[in-house]
Formats: structure tokens, C-alpha cells, sequence
């Protein structure tokens, strides 16, 4: 079965970053730019975070929206980017409802999960799971 | 550095102008790696010998280390400004988002400069920044609430950083503090009131962007390296378990907790505003700074019933650390924990150094016990050690000013005591105010002799408790030769930026080998030479603007409440004076 990440217990998110710092990690680099999960305040920090990646829908709205089908369903769920068909229109990141179309200003292209789960080894409080889609 | 870094580019801002510029500064950067090391420069640079510290001339100076953005607990910003609390060197650190968000708008140092002609917020995102209207936020209640406001005005969520100051910055209160995501500071030596003097309300900065590296293979092995230290080991379990208040009993049971003045170095009801209680019956969240996964910062829930309805509760959530608990609780003989934090909350909420204000107002107390002052000066308010509510109402009185005393009080222990008396039990060093420890000579001699007077210059309280616990000696040359390698190697870790909780991490190989990934080569050799001629830098601005070891004074209520190591004597402090004297000439 294919996998995907999910945020198992939110509550105990302290927002230290490691995360997303992880996700742009993965491809050799530093800083934040391309990073394809997100953190943040739930309304200030005091009353905790929110913790925005990709679900991997079944049927994922944001490949619908694709008119170019740059991006397509991925089996068992979530989607495949082909960043060469791309024409950087937006439509994706209008189209996902938790905002986890991350975007990349210099390309002016979408950042799409992979569900590689390397984010998740480096979540020091068991936020974050990689795990199998069970629908 | 590598060639596409930003952290060589310096932007300035001029508030009078309303004119900002960025400047590529790849020497600087190069010669001084960042953080500190840069800040100091640039201080050095932009502040004129003699500046009025609430002036146009004074800069506000913050800087990040090449570090920022590329590893974990990389997570400060060092703010260099001239004091207006002691009228000399001002640096103060703070974690929050501060570091990585100036990081990644693309900086690694920020100039302001002059003073606008109306409150104003500046925000920072990426290559832009606006000059704010903030009329609307002067003078607000709450410090909570500027925050809240910006949340909604600006960009960036997750990533920004928010700082702002409260009701005491704008009232220039010489020890107001710039609070950063709600639960950080630059808490000491008043940047607050330098933002006041501006003018300057608040400042949100935001970004986004990818960093280089050197090398891509030994970045992911150093980093896990260092991420494993942090996670792993037991380097970090202090801050990670308890927090900083888990001090709270160890030093209480070596009769080191400043009680009520340093009457005493143990406090009765230290168990109750320990780390352990408070974890066990306030904590409700823990929180983290920018790429930090420790998570440090423990905030409290705190009940808080409605004044008249019976049942109606609001909830706040205060962060707590043992130097607040010592100088809002033990410092002031304050046992009960809400009233501790009820107490830590209206300082919040005012914007003031949660230290500064607990040790004036531990002077006060006693000042007034003892005749020096009456419920004249005080306003109608009785200070009494415990009584939480009677200190809420002077804080508030602190920062209103209603009279000469308070106008007294707000310029920090010193310049009060000189005015009213009692300048034998007013604990502040360098007119710095004490840290949260009585561990011994070696503790003073660190707020004596460090460059911002702070216990983070080079951890003297640290040397006290090893001698102890672990026997020995300590002579005057041992005491001087310790503090100031100490404080020379923190110059280093400050100029990546990096968290002090973390220096057991940040070794000087590790320092080495991330640094490298970063395409700084430079040998332990080096680096512990570029601590050495920062900490010259420091000590150059610092005679520069009139200070002299010699003349700096040794409160005498320290001599006179015996510490865990005795009584302290005071020849053997000025013998080290001297020996640290001559070490630091050469």
C-alpha cells in the first residue's frame, strides 16, 4: 500500500521547525524555500499549532483543477507532480482546501509532497506518522 | 562564505528618513562570522563615542550567524544597541522566530537608524519593507495584544517573527524589554526603551528562501550528528524536561536562590515555585524557538477567576523560566505560584525585564522596612515580602510614573539607591541587575567583569557549583583565567547565533565541521582567536564609553549573606579583579 504523512496528535506540535527544515534537507539544502509541510500558529502560539501537509486524497481536488495534467492521482491516493508540464497557473493551490499547494516563488511552480516520510523521522514528539493509506 | 549567501547583505533602515538600503558586506561577515561578533562591529560602527543611549544617534543593531537556517538551536538574534540602563554596552539575545525569519528574509544584519516623528511598525518581508502607521497601537494596554494585531496585518504565518514592546518601552523605562513571539525577550539592558525613544512599536519580519550549502552529503551527516546530540543525549534533558526551573530547589538546597533581597539564599517555600511543581500542577504547553527541537519554553495555565462572577475563569498561558521565578518569586519572598505568575503576567503585559523589575522592587521593599522611604514615596502601596497584588500595583506604578519614586524606580536599583539610600543592599552589578544566583565569589565576579554584566557572559555560578560539588580551590587567577575563557568561546557560539543551552552540542569540532558545511573553513585555533578579539571588541566600546573595573562597585549585601562556598570576602573579589584586569590587557 502506498503511504502518506499525517499528524497523528497535533496537540503536542511545539513548533521547533525540524520538519520542514527536514523536507528541504532531503534535496541538500538549507532554509525553507521549497519546503512541501508547513507549521503554524493555531491564533498565536499560546494556544498551540497547526501542522499543514498533503493527505494524499483519494480523489485529490488539485489534480482535477490541472490543465495541463501536470498533476495526476497518485494510486491508492495523493498526486504525482511532472513539473515539466507545469504552466505555473495556481489553480492547485486555490483548489486544496488545508493550503498544502506549497509554492515556489522563483519557479513559480507548486511544491508537492512526496510522502517520503523523511520529515517525520525528525519530529521529536511523534506529531507526525508515515504511514500506510488505510481507507 | 559561500557566494550566494545572503547573509552578507546589511539592511539599513533610517526611521526619520523613512529610507531603507541594503549594503553587501561579505568582509564583515568573512572577518566576524555573524551574530556578535558582527553586531559588535557594526555597533562600533554606527554608534558615535558619548551617544545619547535614547537619542537619533543610537543604532538598533540585530544580526544572525551563518548557522541560522542550516542547523537546530542556530536559533538566536543578537541585538547591540548603546544601554539605556547603564549608559554602555547594550546586547541582549533572543530566540523565538527572531533569528531564523531575519535569516530567511534574506539579511544577516539589520541597522535602524533615527528616530520617527510618529509611532510607527515596521514590517520586513523579504526584499520589502514598510513603514507602518502605529499611532493606533501607542499606548496600549498590553503588550499580548500588539501581537495579536500584527498576526492579522502581516504576512508570513509560521515563519515570521513579531517583535514589539509594551506600555514601559514607550515610556522609556531604562530596563524595558522587546518581547518576540510572545514568550521570548531581549529582556536586558532596556532595547525597549531604545524602541520607545524611536518611536518603534513593533517589528514583523518575514521570508522565505532556500540556503546553500557546501557540501550536501556532510550537511545531512553533521546535521544528524548534532540533531542526535540534541534529541538523543542527555546534553539537553535539563531544558528539555523541566526547563531552566528545575534550578529552583538544587540551588534552594545549597542556600544559592536569592531570597528576598538576598537576605537569605533559601527560601522557604522554594518547593512551591519550583520547576517540579510548577510542571506538575500549571504546565499546559511547551513551545520552541525556530528550528529547536527541545522546546524549552514551558508555559504555564494559569485559572484565573472572575473578580466578581462565581463561575467564570479566564486561562492564560505564561511562559515561565527559573530567572523570572527567582526575581518574581523567591526575590521577593512570593511562595504562592499564582501569585508568582499573575505577578510575571502584568510585567508581560507591561513590557518590562522580568529580572530588572524583581530586583527594584526586592530593593524597595526593603527600603521601605527599614525607613529609607515611606507609603509616601510608594504611591499609598505597601510593600510587603509575598504581598503579589501590592507588587502589581507598584509594577503598573513602575511604568505610569505618578511620581519622582517610581520616576526613580524606573531607571533601574541603582540610580534609585543613589537618590533614597540603601545602595548597600541594591543588587546590581555594573548598574546591571543580579541574576538568580548567590552560588559564590565566582558568580559575582561573572556580572562584575562580563561584558553586558548578565550570568550568561561566562557562567561563573557554573565554576561556584562544580567547586562544591567536586572540591578544590578557587584562587584569584584560577576565577579570572575560567570567566574569561568562558566568555571568550561564547563570543564564538554568539556569532553563529547559537542557543547557550546548546553549547554542550556546539563543541569546538562540531563549530568546526557545521561551519564548514556552511563554506566557513576555520580551524578551533582560529575560532577561539576570533572569541578573544571579540570580547576586545566589547571591552574597547566599553572603556570607550566610561567604564572602569576598577571603579565598578561589589554590593555589599553580597559579602554580608554567606553563600554555599561561605562568606564571600571582598579582598579576594578585587584580588580577581585585578588578575582579570591584567589577563584581558594583554
Amino acid at each position: 500500500m502506498p503511504k502518506r504523512l499525517s499528524a497523528v496528535d497535533i496537540d503536542r506540535c511545539v513548533g521547533c521547525q525540524s520538519c520542514m527544515f527536514a523536507c528541504m534537507r532531503r534535496s541538500g539544502e538549507g532554509g525553507l524555500a521549497g519546503a512541501c509541510i508547513g507549521v503554524h500558529s493555531a491564533g498565536g502560539i499560546s494556544r498551540g499549532f497547526v501542522v499543514i501537509v498533503c493527505r494524499a486524497c483519494a480523489d485529490p481536488p488539485c489534480a482535477r483543477v490541472c490543465p495541463t495534467d501536470a498533476l495526476t492521482p497518485r494510486e491508492g491516493g495523493g498526486v504525482h507532480l511532472k513539473a515539466e508540464l507545469c504552466i505555473g497557473c495556481g489553480n492547485c493551490r486555490t483548489a486544496c482546501p488545508f493550503g498544502a499547494v506549497f509554492w515556489e516563488p522563483q519557479q513559480n511552480k507548486p511544491q508537492i509532497c512526496v510522502y517520503c516520510g523523511y520529515c517525520a523521522r525528525y519530529c521529536p514528539y511523534d506529531v507526525l506518522a508515515h504511514e500506510e493509506i488505510v481507507r | 562564505m559561500l557566494p550566494d549567501d545572503p547573509l552578507r547583505r546589511v539592511l539599513y533602515i533610517d526611521l526619520g528618513k523613512r529610507k531603507f538600503w541594503v549594503e553587501e558586506r561579505p568582509d564583515l561577515f568573512e572577518r566576524w562570522l555573524g551574530g556578535v561578533g558582527v553586531a559588535m562591529h557594526l555597533l562600533t560602527e554606527h554608534c558615535p563615542a558619548g551617544a545619547d543611549p535614547l537619542g537619533p544617534e543610537n543604532p538598533i543593531i540585530m544580526a544572525v550567524g551563518p548557522l541560522v537556517g542550516l542547523y537546530p538551536m542556530a536559533s538566536k538574534t543578537i541585538a547591540t544597541f548603546k544601554s539605556p540602563h547603564t549608559g554602555n554596552l547594550g546586547e541582549s539575545h533572543a530566540g523565538g522566530r527572531s533569528a531564523v525569519a531575519l535569516r530567511m528574509a534574506g539579511y544577516g544584519a539589520l541597522v535602524i537608524q533615527g528616530v520617527s516623528k510618529t509611532p510607527i511598525y515596521l514590517a520586513i518581508d523579504g526584499d520589502q519593507v514598510h513603514f507602518r502607521d502605529a499611532s493606533a497601537l501607542w499606548g496600549l494596554r498590553s503588550s499580548y495584544t500588539v501581537g495579536d494585531v500584527l498576526r492579522n496585518r502581516e504576512p508570513g504565518a509560521g515563519e515570521r517573527t513579531i517583535m514589539r514592546i509594551g506600555r514601559a518601552g514607550e515610556k522609556q523605562i531604562s530596563y524595558a524589554c522587546v518581547i518576540t513571539e510572545t514568550y521570548r525577550h531581549f529582556g536586558r539592558l532596556g532595547l525597549g526603551a531604545v524602541w520607545g525613544s524611536k518611536q518603534l512599536k513593533a517589528l514583523a519580519i518575514s521570508g522565505r528562501r532556500a540556503l546553500s550549502v557546501a557540501d550536501r552529503k556532510a550537511y545531512r551527516t553533521t546535521y544528524d550528528e548534532v540533531f542526535k546530540a540534541a534529541t538523543e543525549s542527555d546534553l539537553m534533558k535539563k531544558y528539555h524536561d523541566l526547563g531552566t526551573a528545575m534550578n529552583v530547589l538544587p540551588l534552594n538546597a545549597i542556600g544559592a536562590l536569592p531570597t528576598r533581597n538576598v537576605q537569605s539564599g533559601r527560601f522557604e517555600q522554594a518547593e512551591t515555585i519550583s520547576g517540579e511543581h510548577l510542571a506538575e500542577q500549571y504546565l499546559g504547553r511547551r513551545l520552541a524557538c525556530a528550528h529547536c527541537p527541545v522546546a524549552c519554553i514551558h508555559l504555564a495555565a494559569l485559572r484565573v477567576q472572575h473578580p466578581k462572577e462565581p463561575f467564570f475563569y479566564k486561562t492564560v498561558m505564561l511562559g515561565y523560566d527559573h530567572e523570572p521565578i527567582y526575581a518574581l518569586g523567591s526575590m521577593l519572598g512570593i511562595g504562592n505560584p499564582a501569585g508568582m505568575l499573575q505577578l510575571l503576567d502584568e510585567v508581560e503585559i507591561q513590557g518590562l525585564d522580568a529580572m530588572s523589575t524583581g530586583v527594584v522592587l526586592a530593593w524597595a521593599t526593603e527600603a521601605l522596612e527599614k525607613g529609607f522611604i515611606s507609603t509616601v514615596e510608594t504611591d499609598g502601596v505597601l510593600l510587603t515580602w509575598g504581598n503579589w497584588s501590592n507588587y502589581i500595583l507598584a509594577v503598573r506604578k513602575i511604568v505610569a510614573q505618578p511620581n519622582d519614586f517610581y520616576r526613580a524606580l524606573g531607571r533601574g536599583v541603582e540610580h534609585a539607591a543613589s537618590i533614597y539610600g540603601g545602595i548597600e543592599f541594591a543588587l546590581a552589578f555594573g548598574g546591571n541587575e543580579m541574576p538568580g544566583y548567590h552560588t559564590g565569589p565566582a558568580g559575582h565576579l561573572g556580572y562584575l567583569t562580563g561584558a553586558r554584566h548578565s550570568h550568561l557572559d561566562s557562567a561563573g555560578y557554573s565554576l561556584d557549583q562544580k567547586i562544591l560539588a567536586q572540591g578544590g580551590e578557587l584562587t584569584p587567577q584560577s576565577v579570572a583565567r575560567a570567566l574569561l575563557q568562558e566568555e571568550r568561546w561564547r563570543q564564538v557560539l554568539a556569532s553563529l547565533s547559537v542557543c547557550f543551552f546548546a553549547r554542550g552540542v556546539y563543541t569546538p569540532e562540531i563549530v568546526r565541521k557545521t561551519l564548514q558545511t556552511a563554506g566557513f573553513d576555520l580551524s578551533i585555533e582560529s575560532l577561539n582567536r576570533l572569541g578573544s578579539e571579540i570580547l576586545a571588541l566589547k571591552h574597547t566600546f566599553k572603556a570607550r564609553e566610561g567604564f572602569d573595573i576598577a571603579q565598578v562597585r561589589i554590593p555589599q549585601r553580597i559579602l554580608e549573606t554567606e553563600s554555599p562556598l561561605g562568606q564571600i570576602d571582598e579582598t579576594f573579589m578585587r584580588q580577581t579583579l585585578a588578575e582579570w584586569t591584567q589577563l584581558t590587557a594583554l
